[in-house]
This record gives C-alpha cells, sequence and structure tokens, in this order.
C-alpha cells in the first residue's frame, strides 16, 4: 500500500482527538467526538472542517474563458471577477469526469477547485482538452490549504478574525480577506447547506489558522467536524457527491442537476451533444432522493425494489438524518419505475421508499 | 483505551456476559467494540423466548459506518431484552456495560460462562 498523503493539519486532527482514515489516498479525520453530535453542531452553531486535500488548479491566459467555457457544463460567460460557480465537467457520453468549483478572478484569471480522488485524473483530462487554447494551467494543490467554517453562526465567527466587511461577500461569491492575520480568499460556499465560508490560504498557514477559528469558534458553539458528517451534511442538502451521484455513467441531468447544464449558453461544450440526446429523449434512469421513516440505514448498492420485488435501481448513498432521525438516501431507479411504490430490503425487513425533493431539512444558507 | 471491567467475562467477538445472581447472564457490547463502530443508529436483538446455540448470530449493531453482526457467547434462552435500545441505541456508545446492555439469556449449561475470557486476557486481545 503506498503512503497516504497528510494535509498540513495532519497533526493538530490528531492531537484533538480525531480519527485519522485513508480518504481517497488522504489521511483525514472522519470524526473527532461523534459523526451525529459534529452533524447537528453544524446545524445548530457551526463545524469547521479541513478539506485541504481538495485540488485547486489555476486557469490563466487570453483564451481562459473560452476555454472553461466548453470544457464545463455551466456558463462560465455569465461569471464576473468575485464570482464562483458550480458545474460538472462531462465527457462526451455526457458522463461526468468531476464537479467543481470556478473562481474568476479576472478576465484571464480563473481558479478550479476540485475533488481529492479526481486531481491527477482532471488535470490529465483538463491539460488534454486545452491543446489549441491560449492558456496555462497549473496544479496548485499542493499550495494551498482549504478550511470550511459551515453553520448559522458561521458568518460571525470568521468575521471576528478580519475587518474585511464580509457581509459584503454574498452566497457564491469571494474576496480577498486577511483571517486572522492570514491571506485569504474568502469564498461564500460550502458543502453543509448552512451559511458560511471556504477559506484558501497557503499550505504553512494552516495550523495557525485552524487554532485562530477554533479559539473565535468555541464561545459560538462551533465544534471540528471531521469527513463523516460532511458527507450526511451534504446528503441532507441534497448535494451530489461524486462517485455516488454523479459519476462516469451518470450524467448531470440523470442526477437531477439540469440547472447547471447551459445547453443553450451560446458555446458548445463537451458533453453537449449527449445531454441535448438525454434531455429531448429523455433518460433511462434517474436519481431520487429518499426517506424510510426508519433508523435502519439503507446503505450504497443496496438493490431498489418495485411493487412485484423485480429489482428496478440501487442505492448511490444512504445515512442516518441525524436531524430527522431517520434512514435517508439516494437511489438510481429506471425512469419506469419512478412514480411505482419503491422499497429495499434490508436484512429481511421490507422499508418502503417515500422520494422527496431535497433538501431534506430547511437550510439557512447565503 | 478501553474500560474493561473486571468482574465481567468476554468473547473474542467483543460481547461482555455477567453473571447474575438469579442464574441468569445479562449480554452487551464491550467498549472497546462501541468505540471501534462508532456512533450506533440501530440495535437488533432477537425476541424473548428465542433459543440460541453458542457463536450464533443474536442481531445486528449498526453505526454509520456499518452493520455488524453480534454473535451469542454462550447457547441459552433469551429472557429479556433491552428495551432503551430500540429509540435510543446511542446508549451503547454512552454506557456499553450498564444502560447499554442487550440481551438477557438463561444459559444452557450454569458453566459455560467460566470458560469465556477474563478481563485480562480480553485486555490482552485488543492490546
Amino acid at each position: 500500500m503506498s503512503e497516504l498523503k497528510r494535509t498540513p493539519l495532519r497533526d493538530f486532527h490528531a492531537a484533538h482527538g480525531g480519527r485519522l482514515v485513508d480518504f481517497a489516498g488522504w489521511e483525514m479525520p472522519v470524526q473527532y467526538r461523534s459523526i451525529l453530535e459534529e452533524h447537528k453542531a453544524v446545524r445548530r452553531a457551526a463545524g469547521l472542517f479541513d478539506v485541504s486535500h481538495m485540488g485547486e488548479v489555476d486557469v490563466r491566459g487570453p483564451d481562459a474563458a473560452r476555454f472553461l467555457n466548453q470544457l464545463v457544463t455551466n456558463d462560465v460567460a455569465k461569471l464576473f471577477a468575485g464570482r464562483v460557480l458550480y458545474s460538472p465537467m462531462c465527457y462526451e457520453s455526457g458522463g461526468v469526469v468531476d464537479d467543481l468549483l470556478v473562481y474568476m478572478r479576472g478576465a484571464e484569471d480563473y481558479f478550479l477547485c476540485i475533488n481529492a480522488g479526481n486531481i491527477a485524473k482532471d488535470l490529465v483530462w483538463i491539460r488534454e482538452r486545452a491543446a489549441g487554447f491560449n492558456v496555462t494551467i497549473t496544479d496548485r494543490s499542493d499550495d494551498y490549504a482549504l478550511l470550511a467554517v459551515q453553520g448559522p453562526r458561521a458568518a460571525a465567527i470568521v468575521q471576528s478574525l478580519t475587518g474585511a466587511k464580509l457581509g459584503l461577500v454574498k452566497y457564491y461569491h469571494f474576496s480577498e480577506a486577511t483571517v486572522a492575520g492570514i491571506q485569504c480568499i474568502a469564498s461564500r460556499t460550502g458543502y453543509t447547506g448552512e451559511d458560511g465560508f471556504e477559506l484558501y490560504h497557503a499550505a504553512g498557514d494552516a495550523p495557525a489558522l485552524a487554532a485562530a477559528l477554533l479559539a473565535a469558534g468555541q464561545p459560538h458553539g462551533l465544534e471540528l467536524a471531521g469527513l463523516g458528517a460532511r458527507d450526511s451534511l451534504r446528503l441532507e442538502a441534497g448535494y451530489p457527491l461524486y462517485g455516488h451521484e454523479i459519476t462516469a455513467e451518470i450524467s448531470p441531468l440523470t442526477a437531477g442537476l439540469g440547472w447547471t447544464v447551459k445547453l443553450e449558453k451560446g458555446a458548445d461544450f463537451i458533453g453537449r451533444a449527449a445531454l441535448l440526446a438525454e434531455k429531448e429523449n429523455g433518460g433511462a434512469s434517474q436519481v431520487v432522493f429518499f426517506r424510510t421513516g426508519d433508523r435502519r440505514i439503507v446503505r450504497a448498492d443496496t438493490p431498489v425494489l418495485d411493487a412485484a420485488g423485480a429489482i428496478v435501481g440501487r442505492v448511490l448513498s444512504g445515512t442516518l438524518s441525524p436531524i430527522l432521525n431517520e434512514a435517508i438516501g439516494s437511489a438510481l431507479v429506471a425512469t419506469t419505475a419512478v412514480a411505482q411504490p419503491l422499497a429495499v430490503d434490508i436484512r429481511g425487513a421490507k422499508l418502503n421508499l417515500s422520494l422527496v425533493k431535497p433538501p431534506f431539512v430547511e437550510l439557512k444558507k447565503g | 483505551m478501553s474500560h474493561i471491567p473486571a468482574d465481567l467475562r468476554y468473547a473474542k467477538s467483543h460481547e461482555w456476559v455477567r453473571a447474575e445472581s438469579d442464574g441468569t447472564v445479562t449480554i452487551g457490547i464491550t467498549d472497546y467494540a462501541q468505540n471501534s463502530l462508532g456512533d450506533i443508529t440501530y440495535v437488533q436483538v432477537p425476541k424473548v423466548g428465542a433459543t440460541l446455540k453458542a457463536g450464533e448470530t443474536f442481531g445486528v449493531v449498526e453505526s454509520v459506518k456499518a452493520a455488524s453482526d453480534l454473535y451469542l457467547p454462550i447457547a441459552g434462552t433469551v429472557v429479556a431484552v433491552n428495551p432503551a435500545l430500540d429509540s435510543a441505541p446511542e446508549t451503547v456508545n454512552r454506557a456499553p456495560y450498564a444502560e447499554g446492555w442487550m440481551l438477557r439469556v438463561k444459559p444452557a449449561d450454569a458453566g459455560s460462562v467460566a470458560a469465556l475470557l477474563d478481563a485480562a486476557a480480553y485486555t490482552k486481545l485488543v492490546s
């Protein structure tokens, strides 16, 4: 087995009781105290997450905007400096290479935030597709650390450490800010469904920034939160996770992310033809979200059954919602079966799925 | 460090057994087991009256991470199950040797408890 990669906060996690596990090749804290308690702390007050394993890529040059607009499905042309855009990046097939955030710093200056497990694959793909464009692609993943402060108290906590007027930074916008004396890109984004900031900063500054945020946050009820809570929070919010709701085989339209696929944006983009055909003809299956009214977790790859007991799909993600106190999840289901009663079998018990339009809980973001 | 009470007996599969004065035994999972599982979200136990063999699966404990089988350390008949775990399975995390108990069993063989691991042997197993 190869050596696990470490973020600059690996020792910080260990010192704070983090339970370190292998996540996509990174040694990351899955939890500190309790996944359920950390989840509830984020919904109630705030949580501090180390997400430094995420990848950052600079895309610079005269063709940067045009290149990105044909690389991703959402409309990069509508960005302006200081704006963030969520978008899938697709194959010609319409399947997803990765989902990412596009940050526009200037007319010829963008950067991307990509999933940790996809960094190497994405870089090969992006560089291949950049042939013929006047752009420079630079992997900055090792330069940046990334801390996310999420929850209803997050903005007040970050504001207490900076003179920047964070109230002016709206949801899906970002600004340069000095936080606890450390130069950051303060991005009003997140993966929990709560208000909050993601702070990109130099890797060497991460221990000092994490300590300052923890100290400033604790009087507000902030807790350290691991990747376990991050996953249950994102599922409760109805956000896709690459490898689960979106994959090389599950397109953004199948996943219910039609709002991120701008077929009419006035620029051709990779996957447009396939996605247009899927939109016109309908897909063979679709991603649905469900709750069961039971505490037994319905785990990924559990078969989804119709009333006759025939397999019509499979579960993509499943957890216990700490807020609803019942199992929630997502599943890929044959389009012809979506309107039928659906169930799963958990150790001999048949549990009916109630389909839900996410989010599962009321969100207070931005 | 896991808490391993000296007055209990243990199975290699991380259940504990306490001999009660009325001849029944109480069974749960160890502090080491609950800590390894993390947040416990569901506990499935057999019905009162079920008769099980030693080493047989008596239920399932689920955490956010995974579902794990529970094994009965000794043969016997279930005389009680902990009713609190239905609505509060996290009790097993909080008090694995007390309020988080799972079953009370009437042993098929009164001598079977003594054959289980003692605290010293279980400590060695998990360290």
